[in-house]
Parts: C-alpha cells; structure tokens; sequence
C-alpha cells in the first residue's frame, strides 16, 4: 500500500492526522508530513479511514 | 428478517459514507440512494470557502463514490415513508420498498421573514446558492450584508472579503459565535474580523429588507437601513423531516435516534437530520462534516447487526473552520463550561489553544492556527480529562 497526497489539496485540516497519527502528521509550520509513504498492511483501515475523512479528498492508496 | 435491500434517502456525505460502510460490511443486495439533488453527492464545507472564492471549481467538490454498484436515483424527492409497509414515497408517486432504510436527508438554511425568493437575497447550502452569489459578484455586486455571526456567517463574511466586497455583518448576539464559543473567544472573532474591514453590528436584530424585487438593504430593528446589493443569511438549519410527517417516528429537531443510530425497527437515520442519542452529549443533532461521516457508517454498521448487536456511537465532536488565513478547531462539546482556560500561546497571539472546562473537567478544547497539537487536546476531551487548578 502507497499512499499519496495531493499536497495542493491539503489543508491541513488534521482530520487524517486524528484517523491515522502513525501515517500523517500536521506540524507546527500547519504542512502536512506523510510519516511513512508505504505503511504496514495492520494500517490500512485507518488510512482507509483517513481517506474518507479528509475534507479535500486530497489523499489516495495506491494498491 | 435478513436484509436484502436498504433504500438511503439522502444523497449526502452521510448517505454515501453509509452506502460505503454497508459495502465494507459484506452486504451485497441492493442499495438505492434516493436524492432531491439533481447532483450526485458533493462537499458542503468548501460552498463558504474556496467555492465561494472561486479558488474551487465544480469538480472538486464532487465526493468520491467508491462503488459501482449503487443504484442512484437522482432528481427524486423523497415525499413519505410508510413504516409498516416498509416503503418510502417519492414524488413521482412511485412506491420503493426497502427491508432497511438509512433517512440522510439532511437540513435546509433557515431564512429571514420576507427574505426568500428577493433578488439579491441568499442562503448557503447547496451549490446552486454558492454558484448564484459567485455570479452576483462576478457581475459586479460589492455591498454585501451577511446576517448570522455563526461559522457560516463568518467564513462567508471572510470569503466576500477575498473578493473584494465590502461586508457588514449584523447578528442578533453581543459577539460573533458567542453561543458556541463563549464571551472570550467570541471577542477574538470580533478583533479578527474587524481587522480585516469587516463592520460589525452586534447586538441588533434584523426588521426588514429594503426594496422590491431585488433587495436594496437591511433593515435593523433600530431603524437604519444598511445599503445591499446582495444579502446573505446564516441563521441556522432546519431539518428535513417534512416528508416522514407521517411516519409515526419522532421528528422534534430532528428524527430522534437511540445511542446506535435506530429511529425505529429496521430503521436507521444519519447526518445533519439525525438527533442521535450520544452517550455523552445526550440526544443532539451534529451538523459536521466528520460526524456525518461517523454517522453514516455506524448506522450501516446498525442496520447489518440488528438492535441486539449494534454498539453505541460515542464519537467525540470536532469541527474546524477557516477564516482568512486562520484555521480553528473546536474538539468537543463544551455544554455549559464554568472556564475557559488558556493552555498555550494566548487570545492576542495568532496561535493559542484554550480548553473549556466543568468542574475541572475538559469538555472542550478550541485550537487557533494550532493543528499540530488537535491529537493531544482531543485526547483530553475523550478522557475527560482533569486539569489542576491553575497556579498564579
């Protein structure tokens, strides 16, 4: 599993960070931080969740 | 009684997010989404902003269906809904029976007295009203009056400024976002919009319009009139219960929902419409972008277990809006707090945190420019967390 972000999308809404903190990361500087591109397979329901919460639809998984 | 086909009234973030979660469930007969839109399900939330501004086209906006195998049926307005026969009316007089229903009908803007159908006169819930006021400005409209310093208020105000509007807000309260955020934070708004050459009239009811057929002012109870070329309202949401009238099922604000999402055997409801049982908040009705989401799936996951089975929904609120260059969040439901408490930066920064607080308790925690710590206060919320009493 891959995930992506179109960075021109984000917000920064940090409703992906509250679904899957291990993945994605909103900092100080209000940009988003991908964690880890190809998280384990234990991941996916929460990055599926991420995918569905982000209000930009800004994230996709890819395989 | 298995389930072989479940009608979704609603072609919403919450209907869809149902239709998904049913899918992920391994229910494989039918799911009909009935919605009055002519458009297959779209976001809300960016209409008062980056659609507004133009920074947003259509397409964007379009939600993604991640299924084929719906059967959508668009342009169709749902008009009663006959529990004991299990079959919902549509307007075209056609029956469509169901084993399970999911009611995601949503809620329409409330308008003022006098208001509605006046050129130049607008609410904001759907893309058709965001299109019509982008067209208005297009054309050449700057005198803009918002009535309603709720978010949507707010974020709309924010947006016309973008475009170069001149803005009045006029709101009935002391302060913008006074009920939802209290005295303090309600202070920051006024300061923020302020500074950003919005005129303010707090304090002040709404008496009329000015004009004819196309609005040419607002009225104020105080007898001034505000000169408008175009008048937007935020005053609030009603939901779209109109149709069940009949239904038997309770519709006070709302169709009324046990802890899982049940309205009735069978019968599931979901999204703005829906005033859910919480097992914290109580019964209330959450009109955000990821409790619908919430909702939607877990009165799916309802349907597919049966009363017996279903779990409680107990999803904590949260909520965000960006105005100008400011992004806040509001995690929780304060309810009444006896303090709002500054735990990081402080109101006159452009980044602070401050929690609301009972007895000692974290209801609530609203984050200004301060994304980056929503896990740890929302944390606090979930857990109720106690904060010592602060040390001078």
């Amino acid at each position: 599993m891959k995930v992506v972000v179109d960075m021109k999308a984000c917000m920064s809404n940090a409703l992906c960070m509250m679904a899957a903190p291990e993945v994605f990361e909103v900092r100080e500087d209000g940009m988003l931080y991908i964690l880890n591109e190809t998280p384990p397979e234990e991941l996916r329901a929460k990055v599926v969740e991420a995918v569905r919460l982000c209000p930009t639809q800004a994230i996709t998984i890819e395989g | 009684m298995s389930l072989r086909s479940v009608v979704i009234v609603g072609a919403s973030l919450a209907g869809l997010a149902a239709a998904h979660r049913l899918r992920d469930l391994a229910f494989d007969g039918t799911i009909t989404i009935v919605g009055e839109e002519e458009s297959p399900p779209y976001q809300r939330p960016p209409l008062s902003k980056q659609f507004l501004t133009g920074d947003w086209e259509r397409p964007r906006l379009d939600l993604r269906i991640q299924r084929q195998d719906f059967d959508w049926r668009l342009g169709a307005r749902a008009t009663g809904l006959n529990v004991a026969e299990r079959r919902v009316t549509l307007a075209s007089g056609e029956h469509v029976p169901f084993d399970g229903l999911v009611i995601a009908t949503g809620a329409r803007a409330r308008a003022p007295a006098g208001f509605a159908g006046r050129n130049g006169a607008y609410t904001l819930r759907t893309v058709e009203d965001a299109s019509a006021i982008r067209d208005r400005i297009a054309r050449g409209a700057r005198k803009a009056v918002v009535v309603g310093a709720g978010f949507i208020g707010c974020e709309v105000a924010s947006s016309l400024r973008k475009l170069g509007c001149d803005v009045t807000v006029v709101e009935m309260d002391r302060l913008p976002l006074l009920r939802v955020l209290g005295e303090r934070l309600g202070e920051v708004c006024r300061t923020l919009h302020e500074a950003h050459g919005v005129k303010l009239e707090l304090g002040i009811g709404v008496d009329g319009f000015a004009g004819s057929d196309a609005i040419e002012g607002v009225r104020l109870s105080d007898g001034r009139v505000i000169e408008a070329e175009i008048v937007i309202a935020g005053i609030g949401v009603t939901p779209n219960v109109g149709w069940l009238e009949d239904s038997g099922l309770d519709l006070q604000n709302g169709v009324l929902c046990d802890a899982t999402g049940m309205a009735a055997e069978n019968i599931v409801a979901a999204g703005d419409v829906a005033r859910w049982d919480h097992p914290r908040y109580g019964p209330v009705r959450i009109e955000h972008w990821d409790s619908a989401i919430g909702q939607g799936e877990a009165a799916a996951a309802t349907l597919i277990s049966g009363r017996e089975r279903a779990a409680a929904f107990d999803m904590t609120s949260f909520f965000w809006s960006d105005q100008y260059e400011n992004k806040m969040q509001l995690v929780g439901m304060p309810q009444s707090p006896d303090e709002l408490r500054v735990v990081e930066g402080a109101l006159d920064e452009r980044r602070f945190v401050a929690v609301f607080l009972r007895g000692g308790r974290v209801t609530g925690a609203f984050l200004y420019n301060s994304m980056h710590r929503v896990i740890a206060y929302k944390a606090m919320v979930d857990s109720n967390a106690h904060l010592e009493a602060k040390t001078a």
